[in-house]
This record gives C-alpha cells, structure tokens and sequence, in this order.
C-alpha cells in the first residue's frame, strides 16, 4: 500500500516517486479541467466568484467535480482549479478548458451556465467568448499571436496547475529536480551544472548564479542563507510576483536546490507588501511542503534540512538591493552598506549568503533536471535561457511573456504584444524601470540580452519594459522616474539624496516651461557625478532615464527649454489654448467662465484669448457648446 | 519613561509581540501586525514596545519612519490607492487622483478627510500592471479606472459606510 499524502510524510526517494506517481495519475486520468486564473488581475475581475460559481452549477446539475486532485480519481469528475497567471491580463477574466485547450476570454459570472453546457457537457466552443482578432476567432490557447510566439518555460505552470495544491505541483513532476539534486549529484556537481548553463541572475545585474552559488560554499562551514528577492519594486514589472503566485513550488524547489549546494539550511523570501496574494500562496505553499516533509529536518530522509520563512517588505523600493534587504529581514532600517565585503560573504546577520531573485531560482529545477547543454541551447551564449518581461503600456496585448533571451524588441512588441494602442506611433519603450533606459525605433531590430542592452545603455532590469505611444513626453517621462527615485532615495549617501533632489528640480522647472540655457548640460553634469559616486547600485543607475531620454530625445529637452512648446502635448503648463475663429459663435459663454478675464470679444464675433493672461486652467474648453476652443 | 495611557488597550500589543516571537519576526513584522490592527501606529505603541522588546524608542521609530507604509498619522477606514506605477502613469493615472481628492476636498498634502472615513494616496506599482490604471481600496484591485468611475466608486464607498452606519 502507497502512502496517503493527507496521513504521512514522504521519507524517502521512493516515497516521493510513489506519491508523485499517484497524483500524474489521477491529474492525467482527469480529462476534463477548467482552470480558472486566479492570478491579481484576473482575481479583480471577480475571477473567484467564477470559480465558486462553477462549482456550484456543477453541483445543480449533478455533475461530478473535483476541486483537488484524488489518490483514487473517479474518471469522469470534472478538474476546477485556481491557476497562476495566464499572463494575457488585459483580456481578463481568462478561463482554460481541457481537454480542448480553449481559451475563454472576458469571462462574467453570467457566462458559467453556457460554458457547462455547452463546452464541458457537449464538447462545443463558446464562440463569442473565444479570443478574436481581424475578424478571426481562435478558439484555442496556443493559437492566439500573443502566445504562439513566446517560449514558456519558467511560466510552463502557470495558467496549467492549481497554483494553491502542492499535489498538482508533485503531479507535473515536481521535485524531481531536488530528488535528482539530493539522491544522483553531489553539491559540486550541482554547483558546476549552474556554472555551465551560464544562469545569469534575472533581478537585473545578469551576475551569473553558478560562480555566487561557488563563492557562498566556499566560506568555511556554519550557518549560511538563501535568500530569494521578491522585493520587485521596479514601477512596471510584475514577473516575480506572477511565479510566486502561479507556481509557488518551483521557486521553492530552487531555493531549496541552491541551499543544498551551499550547505545552507535556512532560507528567507522577501515580498513586497504590495503583493498579498502572493505572500498568502507561499505561505500555502510552504505549510504543505512541511506537512509533507518536503521542507524541514531530513528531507527525504536525507541529511539535508532546510526551513523557509516569509519576510513582507514594508514598502521601500531601495530594499531590492541586497544588502539593504539584509537588513530589513534583521529588522532594521533598509539601507545599503558600503561593499566589499560582499553578500556571499557577510550576507544577512553576516554570514556567506546567496541572494537571488525569483525568476532566477524558478530556472534552477528546469536546469537541473535537463542539464546544462539543454539551457545554453536556448538564447545566446552570454545570455541563455528566456526572459519574463511584463508587457504595459501603450500596448495592444498588456501582459506577462516569456521569451527566448535575444528575441529582438520587435519581435516582443509587434508580434507578441500586437503592436501599438489605438493604431498609433511607436515612440519609445522604457526597460529596466528606474536604472534603465529608452529604447526607440532605431532599437527595434536589437536583441534583448544583457549585453546587447547594456552597450546602448539601457538594461534588462528585471523585466518591466513600458511602451510609450507618440502623445508620451519624453521629458515628462524622465521627471517621473526622477520623481520616484528621489521619493525611494534612503538618504544614506550625498550624491542620491542630494543629487536627486537637484536633478528633479531641473526637470520639473524644464515640464513647467521654466527651463533655462544650460539645463541639459547640468543634468548630465549631475548624471555623471551620481553615477560615479553614489553607494549603491540603485543611486549610480538613478540618473540612467535622464542620459538616455536626452541622448534619444534631445530635440524634446530643447523643445521645452528655448520654444516654451511641448512635442507631444503632454505637459499642461506649456499647452496654449485658442480659440477657432471660424467655429466661435460669439455666445460669451467662455468670457463669462474664465476665472481671470482672459477671454474678451463682442458678441456674435469670434471672442479671443489673451495668452499672456490665461492660466490654462482648461475651463473654456470644457463649456464651449460648439468646440471651437482648441489645445496645441 | 513615559506612563501608559490609560485608555489604550496594551493587551492587543502584548499577543502580537507574543505571536511574533513564535515565528521569529522582527520589529517590522510586529509594527505590521499592530498597523493591520489600528490602520496606523499609535504614539502609545513606541515607549510600550521599547520596554518590552528592551529596545530604544527611537530605534523603533527609525524603523517606522523609514518604511512607505507605516503611518504615524491615522487613516480612513477605506484607505484608496492610486496607483502611479509606470504603466499606469503613462495610462493616465494622476487625473484620477486629482478627481478623487477633489470629489474629498482634500487639498495640497492633505491625504485623509477629517471624519477618518477616506485616505487618498499613491502607491509606485502594484503589479497589476496589465489592467492600468489601477485603484485599491483596502486592498481589492479596481482595474482600467478613469476619473470618472473614480468618482462612481467613491460614491458606492459613500453608500457603502452610510448604510453601516444607519444598521
């Protein structure tokens, strides 16, 4: 008799191939699935009503469901699961059906009855909720443009499992990377697997995993950590918090793989407190691995043990740097320190620690299991494997993808992401959040790696990359980031805090149509002092917006300074309001609305307005019952 | 040492600091959980907690001031976030924050109504990137807003706290 999940825990390898064995049974034996997305934006979109509300149809109608996966599957049971992120979050809520594959889009709480009936009873596709562009439907999943031409592999899960159920994990071969880690490699050889894939760490820097992973198992024995940065605090980028909330396992099993090849035996995830979702599935995710004995004292019935604990940032953007992180899980204000000597040494409470991110530790099961040659066959050789990136902006298709690292920029924006919003021009799009860059039209054929980023200064980050359509202010753009860098500055160190605050200044005087001759040139003066000398990594990369929207847009900078005229119309206190003669009534109606007497003209005559005295309070615009008052 | 007030219940601090040291936390986990419970940090909570953790006062409150989330002011009972992450930025998302301080009279760094009812603030990214521009209210994503449906969700809040109140 195999052993029950439920009753006791799994103590040795065959126990967990047994348990594993039983549970791809019973989700293979499972034919029909609906897997709703339970990610954060399907969720807002009432995704969990669904979900309830299926099951209670099923119920009505008396049809066999199952919201878990059994030891003793009886076949013809219906799968209803909560799943990761689909990743195609603008259609939201998404609903996949198995065994067809369909995807349903848009999904209301109206839509349930039809799809039992009609898919899950008859087998039929549901039209009218079937993704359709140009006149085209595409019924299944895999056909859709924006994912036939992504490469899931670390998001191979996420949409597929219940995100909440360690069983489905097991059952998709879960944990064959850390049975094959603990029972046929020994700690070199994992070591010297990573190092040959060439991982290069995805929360931005690209340092490659295998030689930090060397450097924290040559400290000499003792206490050391593992600790995963959750802490994506990148304004546009949402992979991580997609992996921790999808596939909580897999990110688990890496950590525990590293900590294994280290000799830790104590790991700490820090999460952003914007992400309660994902805090509440890993914490689901880690009590089910210790209730099974995945995660705690003899794993396996090894002598490998190892214990996870959750950390909830409390909102600091500088805590995504390591060693500021360090100090946040020792309780204290999160602020960088002066390096060397380095996190693999004097990590948190100073002992040798490797610090990674999510993505970066949900690319160890996949590497392990399938070697090293498998991984470098994927992107190119000094950046192999894919990328999640977050897809947003001024963008057909917003959402999550994966993609083969090197997969040029167009190939990401028009192929998958469907080109630009309401048909209109491409512009820029911001990479690597607010240590990143611009790339522009002529990037559009560059290869997204780490590299070839970093040689037309811009960087991968982690992965947010912003679209920005023609009626985006590049100036504007860059005093955003200014704006969030200075607000996030910790203060610990002279060039952040005041050179920020110097920086903003300059580029708020410049949206605001104060700017002076001399201005770019102080901003660059500024970049270049910061970038050399501040303390951390975010403080030198803090100016990287501005070099890189003057060096692509320098014509906007001079547009604002000498013309007093914003290019794309963005900036309120360079819009000039005017009246169009040919349309004006003469009704007096915006004479009398002005709140300070711009506005003058007789009676059935084209009023004017006097520029010097307006304040482009945008009253007038409103009121005019003929739209004859215009902005340019 | 300041005295204890004796209007404030201590007995809520001393159970978080009792679960906290079950699980190992530190003084921000257990500054969270006493926020969760007050919406904010009471000034009673810092000579309290210094005393029983035999930490400084002013260590404590490094902590809490360096930290976006911790509030040494109190907040309304439904704390609305916009968010003015990237995405959302470039999606528009400041009218939306200029129609909600507006429709609460909020001016200048005003961020909370004077009856506690609404606090108005800004959040860099809440990761739902995909459906910008985005409101929370005690957390519950509102996607794709504009100010207008700002102004429709306020008032349902409105409603909602009303009809709580008159039950």
């Amino acid at each position: 008799m195999s052993k029950q999940l439920s009753t006791e825990k799994i103590q040795s390898r065959q126990d967990l191939q047994a348990i594993r064995d039983i549970y791809t049974k019973s989700y293979e034996a499972e034919e029909k699935k609906i897997l709703v997305c339970a990610g954060t934006g399907c969720i807002s979109g009432g995704s969990l009503e669904i979900y309830q509300r299926f099951i209670n149809l099923m119920k009505e109608k008396g049809i066999a469901c199952a919201v878990e996966l059994e030891e003793e599957p009886h076949g013809d049971a219906v799968g209803i699961k909560q799943c990761g992120c689909h990743g195609f979050c603008e259609m939201g809520v998404l609903i996949r059906i198995e065994p067809q594959g369909y995807l349903y889009t848009k999904v209301k709480i109206e839509d349930c009855e039809e799809i039992i009936d009609k898919t899950i009873v008859a087998g039929e596709l549901v039209e009218r909720l079937a993704y359709t562009k140009d006149g085209q439907v595409y019924a299944r999943q895999d056909d859709i443009p924006f994912y036939k031409k992504q490469t899931r592999l670390v998001l191979e899960h996420c949409g597929l499992i219940d995100a909440t159920s360690i069983k489905e994990y097991l059952s998709v071969g879960g944990y064959t990377a850390i049975e094959k880690a603990l029972f046929d490699l020994n700690r070199d050889d994992i070591i010297t697997t990573i190092s040959d894939s060439n991982l290069r760490g995805r929360g931005g820097g690209g340092f490659p995993a295998g030689r930090k992973w060397a450097q924290v198992k040559s400290q000499p024995d003792g206490q050391k950590y593992v600790v995963c940065n959750g802490d994506e605090g990148d304004p546009g980028a949402f992979m991580d918090r997609s992996i921790m909330e999808g596939d909580p396992h897999r990110m688990i099993e890496g950590m525990m793989i590293a900590a294994y090849a280290c000799g830790a035996s104590e790991g700490y995830v820090y999460v952003r407190a914007e992400y309660p979702m994902a805090v509440q599935r890993l914490r689901t995710a880690i009590e089910q691995a210790e209730a099974v004995g995945i995660l705690g004292d003899n794993i396996l019935g090894t002598d490998f043990s190892f214990r996870l604990k959750i950390n909830r940032g409390a909102g600091a953007f500088v805590c995504g740097e390591g060693s500021a992180l360090t100090a946040s899980i020792e309780g204290k204000r999160g602020m960088p320190r002066v390096k060397p000597p380095r996190t693999v040494e004097h990590g948190l409470w100073d002992k040798p620690t490797v610090l990674n991110n999510v993505e970066t530790f949900a690319n160890v099961p996949l590497i392990i299991e399938r070697g090293a040659d498998w991984y470098k066959g994927i992107g190119p050789d000094n950046s192999p494997g894919t990328k999640a990136f977050a897809l947003t902006g001024n963008i057909e298709n917003t959402g999550l993808i994966e993609v083969p690292m090197g997969t040029t920029l167009k190939e990401v924006l028009f192929d998958v992401g469907g080109g630009i919003r309401y048909g209109k021009k491409f512009k820029a799009v911001q990479i690597g959040g607010p240590s990143g860059g611009c790339l522009t039209e002529k990037h559009l054929d560059l290869p997204l790696d780490f590299d070839s980023l970093k040689k037309v200064g811009a960087m991968i980050g982690s992965g947010g990359l912003v679209v920005m359509d023609e009626d985006t202010c590049m100036v504007e753009v860059a005093r955003f980031f200014m704006n969030f860098t200075q607000n996030e500055s910790c203060g610990k160190c002279v060039p952040c805090r005041e050179g920020t605050k110097l920086m903003l200044d300059v580029l708020e005087r410049i949206v605001e149509g104060e700017g002076r001759d001399g201005d770019i040139d102080m901003l660059l003066e500024l970049a270049d002092t910061i970038s050399s000398t501040a303390l951390c990594g975010l403080g030198k990369t803090a100016p990287s917006p501005v070099v890189s929207t003057i060096s692509e847009f320098r014509d906007e900078y001079d547009a604002h300074i000498y013309e007093k005229r914003c290019p794309a119309g963005e900036c309120s206190k360079l819009k000039s309001i005017f009246i169009e003669p040919t349309e004006c009534k003469g009704c007096t109606k915006c004479a009398k609305l002005c709140p300070v007497g711009a506005i003058s003209g007789k009676v059935k005559e084209p009023f004017t307005i006097d520029p010097a005295v307006c304040i482009k309070c945008g009253a007038c615009l409103d009121a005019c019952p003929f739209g004859a008052i215009k902005e340019a | 040492m300041q005295e204890q007030s004796s209007s404030f219940d201590y007995s809520v601090i001393d159970d978080i600091v009792e679960a906290q040291a079950a699980l190992g936390g530190s003084i921000i986990a257990i500054l969270q959980d006493v926020q969760e419970q007050f919406r904010y940090l009471p000034r009673e909570v810092f000579p309290y907690l210094a005393n029983k953790l035999k930490i400084s006062q002013a260590n404590i409150y490094s902590v809490a001031t360096f930290y976006e989330n911790f509030s040494l002011d109190p907040k309304g009972e439904y704390v609305i976030k916009v968010c003015d992450g990237t995405a959302c930025h470039v999606r528009k998302s400041i009218p939306i924050l200029e129609r909600l301080k507006k429709e609460l009279g909020l001016i200048g760094d005003q961020h909370t109504t004077p009856d506690l009812l609404f606090t108005v603030e800004t959040v860099s990214c809440l990761g739902a990137c995909g459906l910008a521009p985005v409101v929370t209210v005690n957390d519950k994503v509102y996607p794709a807003m504009t100010p207008d449906t700002a102004t429709e969700l306020l008032n349902s809040l409105k409603k909602e706290a009303a009809d709580v109140q008159t039950a």
